[in-house]
């Protein structure tokens, strides 16, 4: 069965996710009479998604080069506060272009954080562990001084649009418009790489399994743009006419951007490619002559903006800055990361599967609020999926040992 | 000694670790065309020696001289940009990477959007590796599932596809197997006819007398001698190897 579905060019750990995932979905539709798989409840998960997508994107990178980074709660919770100073106290909220600025600011800080903790991992070769661990503190610290555990209200209008909240979409002519040029990249993509393949004679997938992988993906689009236009906005609709759908979340937005962006980076840069090689062989990477500390520090750098990142769509959905956001955000993130298939081992991981696997754990935890499981059994519940997905994480590299 | 320009040349050349003399003073050079090889005991500073060669390490005194030209190799890329390749005894392979990415590695082909042009690094590392291997036709599985002969051929095609002049092999055939070996020594007698310059570090005799023009002996950081293959015997090697002795001048 995995020899047969190799062959064709699937890659046998994000099909059996995806399967997984669509297992979780009938399964809750069921235990919620429908519920869960209401338009509504379905543009919300996409929206609760975000953070953890985003940020999970990142640890793809760094969990791949054998680092690990707890701080990335702490970090959401000091960037927040630094857009929010930045927006209420230092620019003020009515100032145009205070909302850009200060989301400048905010990515500037994540990223600058981000450099300080490479350092110290890079260069002066203290595990990323204890640095990390050490940032979940100070971060988090950090927060509370910016504004001396004030919470920080409003934000700028133009800015509060980016959380998925009231005007927080792009409404459904441009949800179609957007979803059919994805399916026409996609269309073009697989095109383009078959064309590539055959010019230099390579081993090709067989059609049929790519036509199955374009018309799943493009179901996937368009099934997600018709339910989330299929979910009324009131907030754009004049007084008593019927409102028209939401469309795509502005977060969902940043994420698919964003993911894509990484995901080139990841499978068709050079530093894509030191990253796996370091995380596949250290030693092998440094006789290379490739220049692993500058690829480490800059992997937290990124992972430090891609915080700042996820911390714009909390503070934006919230319309405000506390320093109590992101709290065990990193528990969520490496989940949702190593769930997706990125080996802790490290050298393997996907951006792809890192998403699925944050939008696995997202729809537990939605799932479980719809049944009404209290808080404390839903950790319990997360912890036990970690817990099984390393687990497979680890029979699966066993078994490819063989 | 050929009066032509050597390849190599190292002139005293020493690696101190804090109080311990890994290399001391030790010389040695390397025409075209030639194979020499490095013998001694683990720890005689061989390995040392060749990773200072190849940019690992870099020197604590001394000179090396490629193609005349004097050299300070402070990263394993200055000594590739020499034209020194170096296939380690660990082969230094990223196992989760295929063959062409690890062919390729630190020296990607790129498309002129400067992102990896993978299809033409599959293209190429085909044509090098299937001229070394005839057999070997799957090269897009990670190296881990590889066999020991197959991943030697990914670090051979390494070294050989950037046309390098010189080549350091450190104990190429410690891991293989009898067909194996027997592919690497032949592609060393191959190497040596195109004119390319070869350091082998080996502890197997019958590899070394069958392939080598010299061997270069070291012991406890230091050269003992250097000698033609066709001067002496396994035995006077092995004399030199174990108790430093030099072989009595012939005639």
């Amino acid at each position: 069965m995995r020899s047969w579905l190799e062959r064709a060019g699937f890659d046998p750990r994000f099909t059996s996710l995806v399967l997984a995932l669509a297992a979780i979905w009938i399964a809750l539709a069921v235990v919620t009479d429908g519920i869960f798989l209401s338009p509504r409840n379905l543009y919300n998960l996409s929206i609760q998604t975000c953070v953890t997508a985003l940020m999970a994107c990142g640890m793809v990178f760094i969990i791949v080069a054998r680092q690990i980074d707890l701080s990335v709660g702490s970090l959401m919770a000091f960037t927040g506060m630094v857009i929010a100073w930045m927006q209420v106290t230092w620019l003020g909220s009515d100032t145009t272009g205070a909302a850009w600025l200060s989301i400048g600011g905010g990515l500037l800080a994540g990223a600058l954080v981000g450099v300080f903790q490479g350092w110290w991992a890079a260069y002066r070769e203290v595990p990323a562990f204890v640095v990390t661990l050490a940032g979940y503190l100070m971060w988090r610290g950090a927060a509370f001084l910016v504004a001396d555990g004030q919470t920080l209200a409003p934000l700028a209008l133009p800015y509060q649009r980016l959380g998925g909240g009231v005007n927080g979409s792009i409404g459904t002519a441009w949800s179609w418009a957007l979803g059919a040029f994805a399916c026409a990249l996609v269309i073009a993509a697989v095109l383009r790489a078959r064309r590539s393949r055959a010019r230099y004679g390579a081993d090709m997938a067989p059609a049929w399994a790519d036509a199955l992988k374009v018309g799943a993906s493009c179901a996937a689009i368009l099934g997600f743009v018709a339910v989330v236009s299929a979910y009324p906005d009131p907030s754009a609709a004049a007084e008593g006419a019927t409102p028209p759908g939401k469309g795509i979340g502005i977060p969902v937005l940043i994420l698919i951007a964003a993911a894509a962006l990484l995901h080139g980076v990841a499978t068709s840069t050079r530093f894509g490619r030191y990253v796996f090689a370091y995380g596949g062989n250290p030693e092998a990477a440094l006789l290379s002559g490739l220049p692993t500390r500058r690829v480490l520090l800059l992997l937290f750098a990124l992972m430090g903006a891609l915080a700042a990142l996820a911390s714009v769509i909390t503070t934006a959905r919230l319309n405000s800055g506390t320093h109590s956001i992101g709290q065990m955000a990193e528990l969520y993130v490496i989940a949702a990361t190593v769930i997706g298939g990125t080996s802790l081992a490290g050298g393997a991981g996907t951006i792809p599967g890192a998403i699925v696997g944050a939008l696995l754990i997202q729809s537990l935890d939605n799932g479980m609020v719809l049944m009404d499981v209290s808080s404390p059994k839903r950790q319990i519940s997360i912890g036990l999926i970690l817990i099984a997905a390393v687990w497979f994480d680890v029979v699966y590299n066993r078994k490819q040992g063989k | 000694m050929s009066a032509t320009q050597a390849l190599v040349e190292v002139h005293e050349l020493s690696k101190h670790f804090g109080g311990i003399h890994a290399v001391e003073k030790a010389s040695c050079d390397l025409h075209a065309g030639e194979v020499v090889g490095l013998l001694g005991h683990n720890g005689a500073g061989k390995s040392t020696l060749i990773k200072v060669l190849s940019g690992v390490f870099p020197s604590d005194g001394g000179s090396i001289r490629v193609h005349g030209r004097d050299c300070h190799f402070r990263t394993p890329r200055d000594a590739r940009e020499a034209g020194i390749e170096t296939i380690h005894q660990t082969l230094a392979l990223a196992e989760n990477l295929d063959a062409p990415s690890n062919l390729f590695l630190g020296r990607e082909l790129l498309t002129p959007w400067r992102t990896l042009d993978a299809d033409r690094m599959e293209h190429e590392a085909r044509q090098v590796i299937q001229r070394l291997n005839p057999n070997f036709t799957n090269l897009r599985k990670p190296v881990r599932s590889m066999s020991g002969g197959q991943r030697q051929t990914v670090a051979i095609a390494r070294a050989l596809y950037f046309n390098a002049r010189i080549l350091i092999m450190d104990e190429p055939c410690a891991a293989l197997g009898p067909a194996e070996t027997r592919m690497v020594l032949d592609t060393i007698q191959r190497l040596k006819q195109e004119g390319i310059g070869i350091f082998l570090i080996s502890h197997d005799m019958a590899d070394v007398f069958e392939v080598c023009d010299r061997v270069t002996v070291m012991k406890n950081g230091s050269v003992v001698d250097t000698v033609r293959i066709a001067d002496v015997t396994p035995d006077e090697v092995l004399a030199m190897i174990i108790l430093g002795q030099k072989p009595r001048a012939k005639g």
